[in-house]
């Protein structure tokens, strides 16, 4: 399966990436399987991603959790707390 | 129901007149407009950029609106953010509520922006003397909204 993946703020910063297709290998099936999945990508990823980090997400641009599926296609974004108004 | 995320600003006159115009039935606009200070966590603070994330964001801000007029008599309301570069004393944000009476228009409002400060995404980056910087979320902003009741449990952490 394959996703869009969507990246903002101070995330897209430090990853250097604000959007990417990305294919995905068996046994990534939920978000925070994702999330665990592309913080092996490297230093860059596991810092933005850090298990500790608060981060938001979402999947078709509505709020995940670590236990939202994902599915082939999916649009998927990370980001950091909000910060508008 | 007005939702524009935009780069030019706004006029708050305009918008209020054009929410009210013509329709007898509203006896309340109740407004808040939000600012650009020119100072933020003890530093001085010269310019910022507002990002969003197109589509999600104009998407939340109506899931709000829709909340907002499930719990009080809401005959029409205007949400607009500027988002790009801006500057202190600019207008970010405008939320205009019409309704028949002053408590549902000023709930609603007040409702409406707490909500929108946690959950719209939007995100400023400061310019101070020190630097660039992300503005960190704030744990009051969480309180504001939670106090609105069970609509506003934060979000499981993704």
């Amino acid at each position: 399966m394959t996703v869009h993946l969507l990246f903002f703020a101070s995330v897209r910063e430090q990853l250097g990436v604000a959007r990417e297709e990305l294919p995905l290998p068996p046994g990534v099936g939920t978000m925070g399987e994702l999330r665990a999945f592309l913080r092996q990508r490297g230093p860059a990823w596991q810092a933005a991603l850090a298990e500790g980090r608060i981060l938001r997400t979402a999947v078709n641009q509505s709020m995940a959790t670590t236990a939202t599926r994902i599915a082939d296609g999916d649009e998927i974004a990370f980001f950091p707390p909000v910060t508008g108004g | 129901m007005k939702i524009a995320i935009q780069r030019e600003p706004f006029e708050v006159d305009a918008e209020l007149d054009s929410l009210s115009r013509g329709n007898a039935s509203i006896g309340a606009l109740a407004a808040f407009v939000g600012l650009v200070r020119d100072s933020s966590e003890g530093a001085s603070v010269g310019r910022m950029t507002l990002e969003h994330y197109p589509g999600m964001t104009e998407k939340s801000i109506g899931a709000i609106v829709e909340q907002a007029r499930g719990r009080w008599q809401v005959i029409d309301c205007t949400v607009i953010h500027r988002i790009g570069e801006l500057e202190p004393t600019d207008r970010i944000v405008l939320v205009a509520v019409a309704s028949a009476h002053r408590h549902d228009a000023f709930a609603a409002c007040e409702f409406i922006m707490d909500y929108l400060k946690t959950r719209a995404p939007f995100w400023k980056k400061e310019r101070t003397l020190e630097g660039a910087r992300w503005v960190e979320a704030r744990s009051s902003d969480d309180e504001a909204a939670e106090r609105w009741g069970e609509f506003a449990k934060p979000e499981r952490r993704g």
